[in-house]
């Protein structure tokens, strides 16, 4: 179980930007989070991946404090995948950091064989994200935070892409937290949808 | 009209060719042109550098292509020579510097209270004048060629190492090294994967920049004393021996040394250029 015990978290030393959220997230569980823009759902997403350090509180996977030493077993995906590729490597490199990865499960997601040979910046904005996904997921990821990973994708391509993550949910018992403004998508996939606000207690 | 033109014009077509394989020849031909310069530095023997005053202060002939000096030295071979020497030495201490600047900024990644250090160190170096710290380090050492090439390689590196430094820091706030930080790499291992990548341009550029730079401080040690010994054909001691000559109307032992130092320095750049065009993926793209 992925738990987000009293975390607070602020900018600047006198503006909290939200202060004890408790959140807790089972394996297999679609979790959504939506909430007005400048709330701190993406800080927070942030600090659930441990790109940021809460002022107050802590992560813990499976009762173990994290960030631990070694792969974190939980993987952040964000906005903009063109910013989390190394726009030097050929995508072949950009899943070698990660590990191993079975043609079948490339194939899943909707990766072709021949963007392997690619730079960045000769695939497209979807195609990227498929990767970014394909990186994140490994057998050591347990929770996967989507930090609005569709919104600049075209209704076709978010179906196509959350299809083949509910999948995996199932397969691997992954437990996910959708961070999104679009309540339809969440209605459609997440099994528990949370208003940001109200979890931060500012309604 | 212009239509025409520009479909049936030989230099339009020459330019849609793809640049990463015309970087590649522009490249090849620069190391060959390098390679023949510093090939034939090392085939001519030491016998045609010698005194003969039959032939003293001779403008260039087809004997002698770039006249003899005051002790009727074959000018010619003395540039060539002196070119193989000063590359060698520009191109020993260049490397040095470069590896230095490039180990010193990446302690940025590996530890903040050495990176303080260096950036002290960077800032000491730059504070002081140039040429003093040249002197001071190549008196240190004893002179000679080990004195100019430690001298210009200690003093070269820190402003190779204040861009590099800018370089890292501004890769190691992306988005894609925290990615590769909690997939659980080290930050060794991202310094050799996704850092060092990033610098090749910068440290190919670096190093061509550095490289008259350190031919050219050898040159001004030299004349100054300092460095290497009269008897030596570097370009440094040709340059400055003529210097004394110019006004007696012996040009030949200025300028045709001068304009190789200066051809090699631009094919040095040129080839750099296009090396550039090669390993970066943005450039190699825009057509």
């Amino acid at each position: 179980m992925l738990k987000a015990n009293n975390i607070s978290f602020s900018y600047s030393p006198n503006q909290c930007l939200f202060d004890a959220i408790e959140l807790s997230i089972q394996p297999g569980e679609v979790v959504g989070l939506y909430g007005q823009s400048g709330v701190g759902k993406s800080t927070f997403a942030k600090i659930i991946a441990g790109y940021l350090k809460p002022d107050k509180g802590s992560i813990s996977v499976d009762g173990k404090l994290h960030p631990q030493k070694g792969r974190n077993p939980v993987q952040l995906i964000g906005q903009h995948p063109e910013k989390a590729i190394n726009p030097y490597w050929q995508m072949k490199q950009v899943l070698e950091e990660s590990g191993e990865y079975s043609d079948a499960f490339l194939e899943k997601l909707g990766i072709s064989k021949e963007w392997m040979h690619r730079f960045p910046s000769q695939l497209s904005g979807g195609e990227l994200q498929r990767f970014c996904l394909a990186r994140a997921i490994a057998p050591e990821t347990k929770y996967l935070i989507a930090d609005e990973m569709t919104t600049m994708l075209d209704a076709i391509t978010q179906a196509q892409i959350w299809q083949s993550v509910l999948q995996l949910v199932e397969q691997r018992q992954l437990g996910v937290l959708v961070i999104s403004h679009e309540l339809p998508l969440l209605n459609q996939i997440c099994t528990r949808i949370l208003n940001f606000e109200q979890l931060a207690g500012k309604v | 009209m212009t239509e025409l033109i520009v479909r049936y014009l030989p230099l339009k077509r020459f330019r849609q060719r793809n640049r990463r394989k015309q970087a590649l020849v522009m490249s090849a031909i620069a190391v060959v042109l390098l390679l023949i310069l510093i090939g034939s530095g090392f085939f001519i023997s030491a016998d045609r550098l010698t005194v003969n005053f039959d032939v003293a202060n001779s403008a260039p002939s087809l004997k002698y292509p770039f006249g003899t000096d005051w002790l009727g030295r074959n000018m010619f071979v003395r540039t060539i020579k002196g070119l193989a020497l000063s590359f060698w030495v520009g191109l020993l201490a260049a490397f040095i510097s470069v590896v230095i600047a490039l180990i010193l900024s990446l302690l940025l990644l590996l530890n903040k209270t050495m990176d303080t250090l260096v950036t002290g160190l960077i800032d000491l170096f730059l504070g002081l004048p140039h040429i003093i710290a040249l002197i001071l380090i190549s008196f240190m050492f004893g002179g000679g060629l080990n004195g100019v090439i430690i001298a210009v390689a200690l003093t070269h590196w820190p402003l190779l190492a204040r861009l590099l430094r800018a370089e890292i820091m501004q890769i190691k706030n992306t988005e894609y090294i925290t990615v590769s930080r909690n997939m659980g790499k080290s930050w060794t291992w991202i310094a050799r994967h996704h850092v060092l990548p990033h610098l090749v341009p910068q440290l190919a550029i670096g190093f061509i920049l550095m490289f008259p730079h350190a031919i050219l401080h050898e040159a001004s040690i030299t004349f100054l004393g300092f460095g290497l010994s009269s008897e030596q054909p570097a370009i440094g001691i040709i340059l400055s021996e003529a210097m004394g000559y110019l006004s007696s109307g012996m040009w030949w032992l200025a300028v045709f040394p001068g304009l190789m130092l200066l051809l090699m320095v631009a094919v040095f750049d040129s080839l750099g250029r296009n090396l550039r065009k090669v390993l970066d993926p943005f450039k190699g793209q825009q057509s």
